[in-house]
């Protein structure tokens, strides 16, 4: 069987222009040998959902800076689910202090990387650990 | 007498070097030592002068530190406007002297807090303001004619200056009293911080409308400070956030020249913002260069005449994306370097950063250990005793020479594309910037570059230290504030004040009128942004990466 190519979609949610570590991340793991589709700045929940369905994506990297991640992370999954598309693969990064971390994994997020991840770490667990969507 | 070449060459031994790049933290590879033939030959006068004096390279002002201290002006803003105002009274009555207002998202990006693009983020990063009533809480108490206010806010601040301007009106004090800076830096938010409404074009004309409005209105009032923070917190080096800061403001002084207006009678009202990174001797050399080149250029490229349209004066700030998640008590040491940094380069007025400011925001304790190194700084260290005290150094000549240099390089650049709005078109700059951040960070990575405590001296644990929380509470109260203020205001007086902003968005008659007069209408900051949608259309994130 050929390996199909992991498609990820790095998505910008929120009114923040913090875009610098999402595009550093978006080049990392293109780099890193996977489809890497940018949504962009100050995308809402509901244009990242829809974006991981038309794009066909197995994952969504979320990149938050402003202090919103607990309303953000849950709201992309539900929307996820609600189109069918609940078994991407959701993770993401920010300024996420870890008790919030925990929550979000318990609400179905993947991974959480914090400052300090490095770009290496983050390809290496997008290739361990996101697998192709039937 | 030997030469630096031979003196290299003989007595230097790059074999004893230890392992490592001798570069800036921006990449400049930096030589073992400095002499006057590194120095630009141009002479004393011509290259540096005295303070006070053209160039301005040893400072703006020819007493700088000795006549007065820079001022300290720490950045705040949470939560609902009396939360905000609390703080601000607490800062005055800490010996600080001016203020510095943080707005959050929603009205940095023109939204009310009612708006459902508001949702999670009212009062988060900064303080929610809808709306005069919001204003005037947040100054409430504070004599808006006697304390110089920064606000740092971009897309929107036609509005928040109209909203500022109606406060000082209702507290009896006229336009020609108020004095502070608004950020107003449109050019680097396409660049950089990316908070935008309409397109370039349309954002350009708002704030050249505000430069002639203040020039004429509300004289003590910056009407826009041209930054390049923001450049180099996305990640650029510090010549690139040298040259696109100055290429900036060249684009609004030709915009507004353009227009008809006089150079003398509006640029001696424009300032500057910086950052201030970790690496000393460069960021020293950043703000003299800076100074050197905006004088050499409003002189020569516009004909300025009054000294103070040649005088580059600066805000400056430390840099928030040098500071560690890890360890973060060492972040202290890194903002009073910083800061050391900026006093040694002549910086106006100052924020200082809080160490656990990249967790959350600022608690009321680390802010004033942030304002406390401002003030050992000024008062114990001994360096605002003299003038430029590092110039003359070899080092830090040479380095002014090396940035001016390099950053009149970017300047050709962009000005063979046609200037800076055509230069953002194409995304010369936001790909400069990506590409210099990308490398930092391979660089961290594999270890050419240090950050103590990230890649190199790390512990296993944390230290705890305690954060702010802001109250989610506080987001459904101003929501209710907003929606009721709504509810009750006269719609028939505030549909025709609307209606006149729109007007002058598509007559070309000067937006700022019009916007007071729709504020005092209590037109909301949502109100106004969306005729700006409606009229000049919305921008949109090319995403590029």
């Amino acid at each position: 069987m050929a390996d199909k190519r992991l498609r990820i979609l790095v998505a910008k949610p929120g009114l923040d222009g913090h875009d610098r570590g999402a595009k550093i991340i978006a080049r990392a793991l293109r780099d890193g040998g996977f489809e890497v589709i940018y949504t962009g700045l100050h995308q809402t929940p509901e244009m990242i959902a829809e974006a991981a369905v038309q794009e066909d994506v197995d994952a969504v990297g979320l990149s938050i800076l402003s202090g919103a991640h607990m309303t953000l992370f849950p709201e992309v999954i539900r929307l996820l689910k609600d189109k069918g598309a609940g078994d991407v693969a959701v993770f993401g990064g920010g300024i996420i202090p870890e008790e919030d971390a925990k929550k979000l994994r318990s609400l179905g997020v993947k991974e959480i990387f914090t400052p300090g991840a490095s770009t290496e770490d983050i390809v290496k667990w997008v290739r361990e650990n996101v697998q192709p969507r039937e | 007498m030997s030469t630096k070449q031979e003196w290299l060459k003989k007595t230097y031994s790059g074999g004893k070097e230890r392992p490592v790049r001798f570069s800036t933290i921006s990449d400049l590879e930096v030589e073992p030592l400095y002499t006057p033939e590194d120095v630009d030959g141009d002479g004393y006068e011509a290259s540096l002068g005295y303070p006070g004096e053209y160039p301005y390279t040893r400072g703006v002002y020819e007493s700088m530190y000795r006549g007065r201290l820079w001022t300290m002006r720490q950045f705040a803003g949470f939560g609902l406007a009396e939360d905000t105002n609390a703080r601000f009274r607490f800062l005055l009555s800490q010996g600080q002297d001016g203020l510095s207002t943080a707005f959050d998202m929603p009205t940095l990006m023109g939204y009310d807090a009612d708006h459902e693009r508001a949702m999670g983020e009212v009062g988060r990063e900064g303080v929610s303001v809808s709306s005069v009533h919001d204003m005037a809480r947040l100054f409430d108490q504070i004599p808006v004619g006697k304390v110089s206010t920064s606000m740092t806010v971009n897309c929107s601040a036609s509005v928040l200056l109209a909203t500022y301007l109606v406060v000082a009106e209702r507290q009896g004090v006229p336009w020609s009293q108020v004095s502070g800076t608004i950020q107003n830096d449109m050019l680097k938010e396409f660049i950089a911080q990316k908070e935008w409404i309409c397109p370039p074009a349309p954002s350009l004309r708002i704030v050249t409308d505000m430069i002639e409005f203040c020039a004429k209105k509300a004289p003590r009032f910056h009407p826009v400070s041209i930054s390049g923070y923001h450049i180099r917190e996305a990640g650029s080096t510090a010549l690139q956030e040298l040259a696109f800061t100055i290429a900036d403001g060249l684009c609004y002084v030709q915009d507004a020249v353009d227009r008809g207006l006089d150079v003398d009678d509006f640029a001696p009202h424009l300032s500057f913002f910086w950052d201030l990174h970790s690496d000393f001797l460069e960021e020293v050399a950043k703000l003299r260069a800076g100074r050197r080149m905006w004088a050499r250029l409003m002189k020569q490229r516009f004909g300025a005449k009054n000294p103070r349209s040649l005088m580059l004066r600066t805000h400056a700030q430390t840099a928030g994306v040098s500071l560690t998640a890890q360890q973060p008590i060492n972040n202290v040491v890194r903002v009073a370097l910083q800061a050391l940094a900026g006093v040694m380069g002549g910086v106006q007025s100052m924020h200082t950063n809080s160490m656990d400011e990249t967790l959350a925001l600022p608690t009321e304790q680390a802010v004033m250990v942030a304002l406390r190194t401002q003030q050992i700084i000024a008062e114990e260290t001994g360096v605002t005793n003299t003038i430029d005290p590092l110039g003359g150094s070899y080092a830090i000549e040479a380095l002014t020479d090396r940035m001016e240099h390099g950053a009149m390089e970017y300047i050709r650049k962009i000005d063979e594309m046609g200037g800076m709005l055509k230069a953002i078109d194409k995304g010369y700059p936001q790909r400069e910037i990506a590409e210099a951040a990308f490398t930092y960070q391979r660089q961290l990575e594999q270890g050419i570059k240090t950050v103590v405590g990230v890649n190199k001296y790390t512990i296993p644990e944390e230290i705890p230290i305690e954060l702010l929380k802001i109250d989610a509470a506080i987001e459904e109260r101003q929501i209710q504030r907003v929606r009721k203020m709504k509810r009750d205001r006269n719609g028939v007086v505030l549909k025709e004040a609307l209606r006149r902003v729109s007007e002058a968005c598509r007559s070309g008659e000067n937006l700022m009128e019009p916007i007071c007069e729709a504020v005092r209408r209590e037109a909301t900051v949502g109100e106004i942004s969306d005729i700006f949608r409606t009229e000049f259309g919305v921008y949109k994130d090319p995403g590029w990466i």
